[in-house]
């Protein structure tokens, strides 16, 4: 394939859509979701994989970002080890609730877009543009979300500049909203937050609020059936990330594991 | 009465082009590709600390260059194009050096034999593999070749590796490998190169899903001091 300079698909200096992954795929793969495009139609009521507890929250030095692990498709469910959370890039994470597909779908084209930035620029973007990117993705998906087919995420990030963590909540239309001290998402996320608003307080250290957190997937998966609890017999735990001064970095199951037999553990006595 | 270009040859046309490029990029500054027992190190003689010559291209691939700084800065963002839609539509493990070689080749390709003036640049891509690296070489009219273990690229590169041929050997450290680059990069004088005049940059196997990695400064005058 022979290419010239006039039909090589990059975008020209100065294209306001510069240094955009999204608006290359775009050219390339105009059905790819998460990008600005019209129409989309589907037909109502497709199975899909569903449901959800997200949630996020700051402490003093840092943010926790966990998930549950269940996926549904109506009543039945699909999948028991769904990896909701995932790394956008050193510094911040992303959780996804709705649907299954096209929520890992926006989480793997975020990070590639956030790595495709830090390369062409020499640097990463700040929190802010990174929440602001992943917004514009949430507003690409609106005729899916039309459709029953809504990606709500949740994003967690640390600034390195600043010194702070930041949370970020999104609505369906692509509405960003910076959340001071927690924030929840999906299916279980009220019932998550009712938790975490009873025992929240500033100041927090890291092991008390990936307890916290925890405690709240926990309060959640007892009373919502599409987030699920625990599975002791399987090992499948919740997905607990910290990000901080370090980066972002995944509790391994065994600490998580043991966190959770704590909070089993004192249920059981009260 | 108007007049008509005169005839010229085809072989006279790609001679001329030829010549403008070569002496486009012989005027810039050589960029050095050398491997060593962890990977691979790319050093240049570069004052300017934002106007990079080196850049990571994708987790195991790295690209280097010289000539006309914004025709080889364009080349640049179009090898991260290239390689992370095709680690999106396939998997991160499908994007080789091979094939952002070989895109760079048809591109430059395309542009010398085309209208309007050649590029004047001169293209490295390195892919550290499991058990090796692989360093392409891609000259202005799209030629391509692939080279081991070390080579220089831009103006005076043949001097400079004449002395890499002479210093180097297998299974050097970083450091050492640093040294010998910069000695080469000084030239017939043997000027020792300020470290703040160094860009330093490369491909180690010791790191994360990113090889890539960039010294700055205070890094390269350690890794100076200790060889």
């Amino acid at each position: 394939m022979r290419i010239d300079r006039s039909d090589y698909a990059y975008p020209q200096p100065f294209d306001i859509a510069v240094p955009s992954f999204t608006a290359a795929l775009r050219r390339i793969a105009p059905d790819a979701p998460m990008v600005p495009s019209p129409g989309g139609s589907w037909p109502p009521h497709l199975e899909h994989v569903d449901g959800t507890t997200v949630v996020a929250l700051t402490y003093e030095t840092g943010v926790v970002l966990a998930g549950d692990r269940r996926a549904t498709s109506g009543n039945v469910i699909a999948k028991r080890d769904m990896r909701k959370v995932f790394e956008a890039d050193a510094w911040s994470a992303v959780g996804i609730s709705g649907a299954a597909g096209p929520g890992m779908e926006l989480a793997k084209i975020f990070a590639v877009q956030l790595e495709h930035y830090e390369k062409l620029e020499g640097g990463p973007l700040s929190l802010d543009g990174k929440a602001n990117q992943l917004a514009q993705m949430v507003r690409g998906n609106l005729p899916m979300a039309m459709q029953g087919m809504v990606v709500v995420p949740l994003f967690a990030g640390y600034d390195p500049r600043e010194k702070v963590a930041r949370i970020y909540e999104f609505d369906a239309l692509g509405g960003c909203y910076e959340e001071r001290r927690f924030a929840t998402t999906g299916s279980g996320g009220r019932d998550a937050r009712g938790s975490l608003k009873a025992r929240y307080r500033e100041g927090l250290e890291q092991e008390p609020a990936v307890d916290m957190v925890i405690e709240s997937l926990w309060d959640a998966a007892d009373e919502d059936s599409a987030t699920g609890g625990p599975d002791l017999v399987r090992d499948i735990y919740p997905l607990v990330v910290v990000i901080d001064a370090g980066g972002y970095r995944e509790l391994d199951d065994e600490v998580v594991a043991a966190r959770v037999e704590t909070v089993i553990a004192a249920r059981r006595q009260s | 009465m108007p007049m008509g270009m005169p005839y010229v040859s085809p072989e006279q046309l790609m001679k001329d082009k030829a010549d403008y490029a070569r002496k486009g990029i012989s005027r810039g500054r050589p960029v050095i590709a050398i491997t060593y027992e962890g990977g691979i190190l790319f050093v240049a003689e570069n004052p300017s600390s934002t106007l990079n010559k080196i850049s990571e291209i994708y987790d195991r691939i790295a690209f280097a260059a010289t000539g006309r700084y914004n025709e080889y800065e364009n080349l640049r963002r179009f090898g991260i194009y290239q390689a992370d839609i095709r680690g999106y539509q396939y998997s991160r493990q499908d994007v080789t050096g091979r094939s952002i070689a070989t895109a760079y080749a048809n591109m430059l390709g395309g542009v010398f034999a085309g209208e309007g003036k050649p590029y004047e640049v001169e293209l490295l891509v390195a892919e550290m593999t499991a058990s090796a690296v692989e360093i392409y070489h891609i000259l202005y009219d799209g030629s391509i070749n692939d080279e081991k273990g070390f080579v220089a690229i831009g103006g005076g590169a043949e001097a400079v590796n004449e002395r890499l041929t002479k210093d180097f050997s297998e299974g050097m450290s970083r450091d050492e490998v640093l040294q010998i680059a910069r000695q080469a990069l000084g030239g017939a004088e043997s000027s020792t190169i300020e470290p703040e005049r160094l860009e330093v940059a490369g491909l180690d196997r010791g790191r994360g899903r990113r090889k890539f990695f960039r010294l700055d400064t205070a890094a390269i005058t350690a890794a100076l001091q200790s060889s």
